[in-house]
């Protein structure tokens, strides 16, 4: 065992001088650490930390572009901006929800409807994201507001601009509407700060949606040094803001809003095209919405309105309204016909109906002796049935198609749908069973099978009429390139021509609706498609079991200048609804007075100009739903 | 110490060297308040000013205290500082809620904050007693770990870790200065590096979370690690010259939280830069080497012990905080003092001055023989 060292007072004074340099030593090598750290920090670091103070201190505040307009071919606006005064709350800063709600709707005079829509939204949204109180208040309204404001914490009174659409319904299908981004959009788009913007709004539907990367712009930023708590202490230069492109169509606006009113109440679609170039004049699907109202977002009476008609107001019907042609196919059936070899002058005896195999198939009427002029001219199925049983079923179908029905077209309307024109093939592969005779005879008349798009009822006509393989076209800017002559002899063009002329003019079906001009004739093709059975064909009592009334025409019938074709659900013959619309429409284009002379009585007949009939109905519905 | 006809005896012999850094540091500290408060000396540089004024004249008239007076109150003292915080303790169990001070009306006194002075010195006085030979052994640790553990533990249970940190780094290097074996060190160090993981587990929430963030402050930038963040940012961005006077945008946007108080430092240096928080690091170095100066000088052992364990209070003081204000250590809630916002960092820093100049000054006037 070691003896322990005594521990004197002189070992005492080492041991403190010892200690003592230890912990002097330590103490510097903190604070050589400290400085070393704060050289570190503000030299090494400095660039770094200084980025993030300036994001700190510095906030971009995205300023909403304006919304390019949509313009028609002579600049008529379709699509604007009006100045507007909106009002909007800020959830997270709302303090006392019930009493400002409660102040607001006195202030603004806001209904059940709108009260019902706030509270859903607020229940639904972020804090974060602001809900729209009202949209296009009155500036008194606006100013009412903005002097309550100091009491009304989580409210926000500003200036803006909303779209606005002067001719409301008649482009609704054209042009869609805009709405605030939903959580999928805004998700889609990286949580693009923009669209969270109150007042904020991107297309929703039809053009608005499809051009939305030009009509956009470009947000501006307004650069801003904010507290952490977010309040504002000055403001920094601004980034200007580019406003969306103007977008112009092809669409002659003035005809539109004529065709849409001119359906009054019907259901249908009606495609206007001219024949030099492709352009759309017109692309009207009526009823429809008020695009106004759905911009603002739409009541909830409003919209249970819309989704409870049956004339599906909600439905693009241009776009995506599909109908068996009827005879409307039976001039592209004749081409194909002659393009086979068929002599014109070859003559079918119409007895009021052909027997095919074990069927029998019953024509409208007794037409005697046919050739393909006068089948054409009155619209003899036999005629087509029984030439569509010596000729091939496969090139006649590929003709048809390549004249326009079933073809896809390149529009920037989203979610088109584009029908069928069958063939020996596709029945094949569809069905898995040959081409019958039967498949002819439904074909050459344009039922069984057959479905178009109301578009192809115009490109149709422009392309017999032209003898150009004419591609349909919205936007000025899509500039077409040189047109393919259609595979056909003009020999043969002409055929089809005059007797479609004659379908007016002649001792056709349409003789009715001749153009009510002098030295302008209108060449057309009327349709009427089987809705339900045969057998009880025709008009009948019961509006959903109907056939629909199609008719293609083109005008002048000797120089052809423009295209229309239309449908009319449920209308009946195509010669009693749908081809005095497109009389009427036709007649707008070479004489405006004459057209809206005859719509004037046929409207004071219906009850007033579309807004005002839309008013009504509205009105109506409300008072029948408070009723019940 | 200035020499002059015209200047009176006891005035002449005050350690103006010190009290012009200390007068310095407190300088810094009246311009970051003044900043802090936007431009302005309310609502805390003027009080502040004030209170340095106060005790900084207190800690003048504390250094014509005798050594041997401060000798015979270190255990009363202890005595009364143990009591108050048991006192606080019970009153906080009572008011089932977290107290850390006495409310005497006038003022509120927070015992902890003077158990940072107290503990130095009644562990100095203790070793004075100690016989020189029994350093090495047994009695001369467990009185001290008692003197220690007992006020360490009632104001860790407050909850104050920072405080109760400081207690105990005051504690402990008194220990180390007096001689106690190494190994009474290094083992506890190594066993509590062991015992950090379980010791986590009893910590409260907020401690626990501290820590958590001390170790990554980015995993939680706007939440708990936003302080240490925007500190580091404060510093940062301040370069080598700074932002300037009054430009700090961290702190006068309100990115910088507690920029007056524990983080004040940030607040500086952001608008003086490494120029001006190395001249404040400095100042603090003067300080503390001045300290060490009086008790390589003392002569006798308690005021070696005395000298050197209050020198290491101040030192810890400061540089803890400046280790958790430049991401260096977790966020204990410990005040640079002089330069943050508050009463009781400045009052115990010119406690340990007071009594630094007290027993500096009678090294001066003592003479060798007398000891």
């Amino acid at each position: 065992m070691k003896m322990e060292r005594r521990f004197t007072s002189v070992h005492q004074t080492i041991t403190f001088s010892r200690r003592m340099m230890l912990l002097g030593c330590g103490q510097a090598a903190i604070g050589a650490v400290l400085l070393g750290r704060l050289g570190w920090l503000s030299v090494r670091e400095n660039e770094k930390y200084q980025l993030l103070s300036e994001s700190n201190r510095v906030q971009l505040i995205p300023v909403p572009p304006r919304r390019g307009w949509i313009v028609d071919r002579h600049k008529v606006p379709i699509a604007i901006n009006r100045s507007s005064f909106r009002i909007d709350l800020i959830p997270q800063q709302l303090e006392t929800p019930e009493s400002t709600l409660k102040t607001l709707a006195e202030l603004l005079q806001l209904t059940t409807d709108d009260m019902d829509r706030i509270l859903r939204e607020l229940k639904l949204g972020h804090g974060f994201q602001a809900v729209q109180v009202a949209e296009n208040v009155s500036f008194e309204q606006y100013a009412a507001i903005t002097v309550r404001l100091p009491d009304l914490p989580g409210v926000q009174a500003t200036r803006g601009f909303s779209r606005y659409y002067p001719s409301g319904p008649a482009v609704a299908h054209l042009v869609g509407y805009v709405g605030t981004a939903n959580e999928k959009e805004y998700e889609a788009e990286d949580k693009n700060p923009l669209l969270i913007i109150p007042g904020v709004k991107i297309g929703k539907q039809g053009l608005e949606k499809s051009l939305e990367k030009y009509l956009r712009g470009v947000p501006g930023g307004q650069r801003v040094e904010v507290t952490a708590r977010g309040k504002l202490v000055q403001e920094l230069d601004p980034k200007p803001d580019r406003s969306g492109q103007t977008v112009q169509l092809t669409i002659d606006q003035g005809l539109q809003e004529y065709a849409a009113r001119r359906m009054g109440d019907q259901s249908g679609a009606l495609v206007a095209m001219d024949v030099a170039n492709g352009d759309l004049l017109a692309f009207v699907s009526m009823p429809a919405f008020d695009p106004n109202s759905f911009s603002e977002g739409i009541g909830r009476t409003e919209w249970k309105m819309l989704s409870e008609n049956d004339h599906i107001p909600l439905l693009n019907k241009v776009a995506q309204g599909l109908y068996p042609s009827g005879s409307t196919i039976k001039p592209a059936m004749a081409l194909a016909f002659l393009k086979q070899g068929i002599d014109p002058k070859r003559r079918v005896h119409c007895a009021g109906g052909y027997q095919i195999g074990n069927r029998y198939f019953r024509c409208d009427a007794v037409h005697g002796s046919m050739d393909m002029h006068s089948a054409i001219e009155r619209s003899c199925n036999t005629y087509f049935w029984a030439t569509g049983l010596v000729t091939d079923p496969a090139q006649t179908t590929e003709m048809v198609n390549y004249l326009g029905y079933g073809q896809e077209f390149d529009l920037p309307i989203p979610s088109q749908r584009f029908g069928t024109m069958p063939n020996p093939k596709w029945l094949e592969k569809k069905y898995h069973r040959k081409w019958q005779g039967y498949d002819s005879a439904n074909t050459s008349i344009g039922q069984g099978y057959v479905l178009v798009n109301p578009l192809q009822l115009a490109v149709m006509p422009a392309r017999l009429a032209s003898g150009k393989l004419l591609q349909p076209r919205l936007l000025i800017s899509d500039r077409q390139e040189s047109v393919k002559p259609v595979d056909a002899s003009p020999e043969h063009l002409e055929i089809i021509r005059k007797a479609m002329a004659a379908v007016v003019n002649g001792s056709g079906t349409a003789v009715a609706s001749k153009l009510p001009l002098d030295g302008i004739q209108m060449a057309g093709k009327t349709g009427t498609a089987q809705v339900f059975r045969l057998g009880e064909r025709g008009h009948q009592s019961n509006w959903a079991l109907r056939d629909h009334a199609l008719f293609i025409a083109f005008a002048p019938a000797d120089k052809p200048r423009y295209a229309i074709g239309c449908i009319i659900e449920h209308g009946g013959f195509g010669a009693a609804t749908a081809a005095p619309i497109v009389r009427d429409s036709m007649t707008y284009l070479f004489d405006k007075q004459k057209a809206l002379a005859a719509l004037a009585p046929l409207e004071e007949q219906w009850g007033g100009t579309l807004a005002q009939r839309n008013g009504r109905q509205l009105a109506a519905f409300k008072a029948q739903r408070t009723a019940t | 110490m200035i020499s002059s006809a015209i200047i009176p005896q006891p005035l002449a012999r005050l350690p103006w060297r010190l009290i012009f850094v200390i007068i310095g540091i407190a300088g810094i500290g009246f311009l970051t308040q003044y900043s802090a408060a936007g431009g302005s000396v309310r609502p805390w540089a003027m009080k502040q000013g004030l209170t340095v004024l106060f005790f900084l004249s207190l800690a003048v008239i504390m250094s014509t205290i005798r050594e041997n007076t401060i000798k015979q109150l270190a255990f009363p003292a202890y005595a009364v500082i143990l009591i108050m915080l048991i006192i606080v303790e019970a009153v906080g169990f009572v008011g089932k809620g977290a107290q850390r001070w006495i409310d005497l009306g006038f003022i509120r006194l927070q015992p902890s904050e003077f158990m940072k002075p107290a503990i130095v010195i009644v562990l100095a006085r203790f070793y004075e007693l100690l016989p020189a030979g029994d350093i090495r052994k047994w009695r001369a640790i467990w009185p001290a770990v008692a003197l220690i553990g007992v006020p360490w533990a009632l104001i860790l249970v407050q909850p104050d870790l920072g405080t109760a940190t400081m207690v105990l780094l005051g504690g402990v290097a008194v220990m180390f200065i007096a001689g106690v074996p190494l190994r009474v060190f290094l083992i506890p160090a190594a066993v509590l590096g062991g015992a950090i993981p379980i010791v986590y587990q009893f910590m409260h929430g907020y401690q626990r979370r501290r820590i958590d963030i001390f170790l990554n402050p980015e995993s939680d930038p706007l939440g708990a690690g936003y302080h240490i963040t925007q500190s580091k940012i404060a510093i940062g961005s301040g370069g080598i010259f700074g932002k300037g006077f009054l430009n700090g945008s961290q702190s006068h946007l309100d990115y910088l939280p507690e920029g007056h108080t524990d983080f004040a430092f940030a607040t500086w240096v952001e608008e003086w830069g490494l120029l001006g928080g190395a001249l404040l690091i400095l100042c603090f170095a003067a300080v503390v080497v001045w300290g060490l100066r009086v008790a390589s000088n003392a002569k006798s052992r308690f005021a070696q012990l005395t000298a050197a364990g209050l020198t290491a209070t101040i030192f810890f003081y400061s540089s803890i905080n400046l280790m958790m204000v430049m991401g260096l250590a977790p966020v204990v809630g410990i005040p640079l003092p002089l330069v943050s916002f508050g009463g009781s960092a400045v009052m115990t820093v010119m406690i340990c001055l007071g009594v630094l100049m007290s027993l500096e000054r009678q090294q001066r006037t003592t003479s060798g023989l007398t000891r």
